[in-house]
């Protein structure tokens, strides 16, 4: 009874803890004008996805063969494609695309890395020693060849990129988390809690794991501008999403025929990609320094 | 020393048996008939049946598997269903071209990122660090394939300095390298910066300065030799990006490497070349890791060698 009691007061301050700990890491972000910055890049692209239908101009499939390959002007403000497409509204509609691919492939890695690395991490012995090695075999395939393979047994489309980079990253939360576990099991508060009569599984994902949140937080914030960098390398090389889908690697790897008339089909879409990245890496670097105690 | 280089090599080989598993399965997992797949789409029915005898589709899944192990000991991975020509023989066309491309952008990015890094940290907050850090943070979110088309619309298209693609002078390889290696160069910059900023700030720095040392040797003898330790780790990730990235840099600039063999293999279903490649990928970069870490364990006295496998 009383140590139930004394568990419930911990969790209590624990608690308390953490929403202090919360406005500690929110004012060292704030205070940190590149992660502001990134965190108004991904705002602006996140306000253009929400309300994509009353941004964009025009309808982003709708082709219009009297207006094939206008540069940017009034009515089209980036140009349109080969078919008559307006640029500018395709590429409001592929900010949803891209956006969707970032976090739906990130959740994915989390949620079937993070238990793996947990699970690894804190009953140790065989099972983690196959589980690593199984990792290992993952990381053997450098960067987004892993996503390929994937992309190559299931078809292409937009669902399946998702499921190959959100697999690519699953050996990249194994890790984090494993050695993240191994530190953390050690602590007293485990000790504590095995005392009170918890089980494992409730040790691991009440205990353990909200403890290591931080290097998940700040990992993810990277992995989402990852996923959205090689979605975008797959639709370009023909293996994501298809036609006419507006997702951006696709509409960049279809505007390359016309690069020496019509640049802006290839130029504007890769710098769409580039600034959604670049406030994601922004803000995960100011995560990173913000949850550090030792750069604070 | 050499127990460890044993114990990391011993530790590769199931790593290597598991990549074999993942690329034998490649095709097949893929839905549908795999003898339909390496026949091609427009396949008579007898042809199939032929396809499924002659690469033993027709034997239980242990067996395939064996046979295919015994293929790549002996360096056999089969023909292209595409050109008909060995695998073996297409990839060792091609690898040389691919391991140029990436050797002269590692140099690129070596030379760029360390320099850019260094100049960087020894000049903290002035404008070069500030310049050189955005640029930086630039070229890592830039996607590859873009930064090939902008390089190509301005350098080849509109100055017409360089050729926009293919293969044969040294001009050919300025583009493709400079792309692929961007990336890695605009690591490279941070992780030296961080790394030798960290490094300044120690004792013996202070020691070399109050002993009088001129503040050159103290950066490129003293400082420079320990801050490059976290840059020579991630030298192994440096290679998985270039690989990586060889596959949408040599599509852009038709180089005729190994990376646009597996995407041009992909886009036509000829999979024993698919598998071919990514084998040889996936084998490359166990062994650039294995190697990475044996120059780490060299450079950096405090590992001990045994044991020194796991973190």
């Amino acid at each position: 009874m009383s140590t139930a009691t004394a568990t419930d007061a911990t969790q209590v301050e624990q608690k308390r803890k953490k929403t202090s700990e919360f406005r500690e890491v929110l004012k060292h972000v704030v205070r940190n004008r590149a992660a502001v910055a990134g965190l108004a890049i991904i705002g602006f692209f996140l306000i253009v996805a929400i309300f994509a239908p009353y941004i964009a101009t025009h309808s982003p499939t709708q082709t219009s063969l009297v207006s094939r390959l206008q540069t940017p002007s009034a009515e089209h403000l980036l140009g349109t494609d080969e078919l008559g497409r307006d640029l500018f509204s395709r590429m409001v509609f592929g900010s949803r695309i891209s956006l969707n691919i970032g976090l739906i492939s990130t959740l994915i890695g989390v949620v079937v890395g993070v238990p793996i690395g947990a699970v690894s991490g804190f009953y140790g012995g065989k099972l983690d020693i196959i589980t690593q090695r199984f990792i290992d075999i993952m990381i053997a395939f450098p960067g987004i060849l892993l996503a390929i393979v994937v992309v190559t047994v299931l078809g292409v489309g937009v669902q399946n990129v998702m499921i190959a980079t959100g697999i690519a990253s699953v050996p990249v939360y194994a890790r984090l988390v494993r050695g993240s576990v191994l530190a953390a099991k050690e602590q007293s508060y485990v000790a504590a809690a095995r005392a009170a009569g918890l089980g494992d599984i409730s040790i691991i994902f009440k205990h353990i794991l909200p403890n290591c949140l931080a290097p998940i937080i700040v990992q993810s914030t990277f992995q989402i501008a990852t996923a959205i960098l090689w979605a975008a390398g797959l639709g370009f090389l023909g293996l994501g999403a298809q036609a006419p889908t507006p997702e951006w690697g696709a509409i960049l790897s279809n505007g390359r025929a016309y690069i020496r008339v019509a640049h802006h089909l290839t130029t504007y879409p890769g710098l769409a990609i580039l600034f959604m990245v670049l406030g994601f890496n922004l803000v995960g670097d100011g995560l990173r320094d913000a949850l550090d105690p030792k750069t604070r | 020393m050499y127990q460890y280089i044993a114990r990391r090599l011993l530790l590769t080989v199931p790593v290597v048996f598991g990549v074999a598993v993942i690329v034998f399965s490649i095709v097949r997992f893929l839905p549908g008939d795999p003898a339909r797949a390496i026949a091609g789409v427009q396949a008579t029915p007898e042809f199939i049946e032929q396809v499924r005898v002659r690469y033993a589709l027709d034997e239980p899944l242990h067996v395939q598997f064996g046979l295919f192990l015994q293929g790549v000991a002996r360096g056999d991975l089969g023909r292209s269903t595409f050109t008909r020509r060995p695998v073996t023989t297409e990839i060792a066309e091609r690898f040389p071209r691919t391991l140029l491309l990436a050797s002269v952008s590692l140099a690129i990015a070596t030379v760029l990122g360390v320099g850019a890094g260094i100049v960087s940290a020894t000049r903290r907050n002035s404008l070069f660090d500030n310049a050189s850090m955005f640029i930086a943070l630039v070229g890592v979110a830039a996607p590859v394939f873009w930064l090939a088309l902008m390089l190509q619309l301005l350098f080849a298209v509109q100055l017409r300095w360089l050729p926009a693609t293919g293969m044969g002078s040294w001009r050919h390889v300025v583009l493709p390298a400079v792309t692929l290696g961007s990336a890695s160069a605009a690591l490279m910059a941070r992780i030296t910066r961080s790394s030798m900023l960290e490094v300044l700030r120690l004792d013996f720095i202070t020691t070399a300065r109050a002993k009088g040392l001129t503040e050159r040797v103290i950066i490129y003898k003293h400082a420079l030799k320990n801050a490059l330790i976290p840059v020579v780790t991630v030298l192994g990730l440096q290679f998985g990006i270039l690989l990586g990235g060889a596959v949408l840099t040599e599509t852009v600039f038709a180089w005729p490497g190994v990376g646009r063999l597996l995407v041009d293999a992909i886009l036509r279903r000829d999979y024993p070349v698919v598998q071919g490649t990514v084998m040889l990928l996936a084998l490359l970069f166990v062994l650039i890791n294995l190697v990475v870490d044996v120059i780490y364990a060299y450079l950096d006295p405090r590992i001990h060698y045994q044991g020194g496998g796991e973190e």
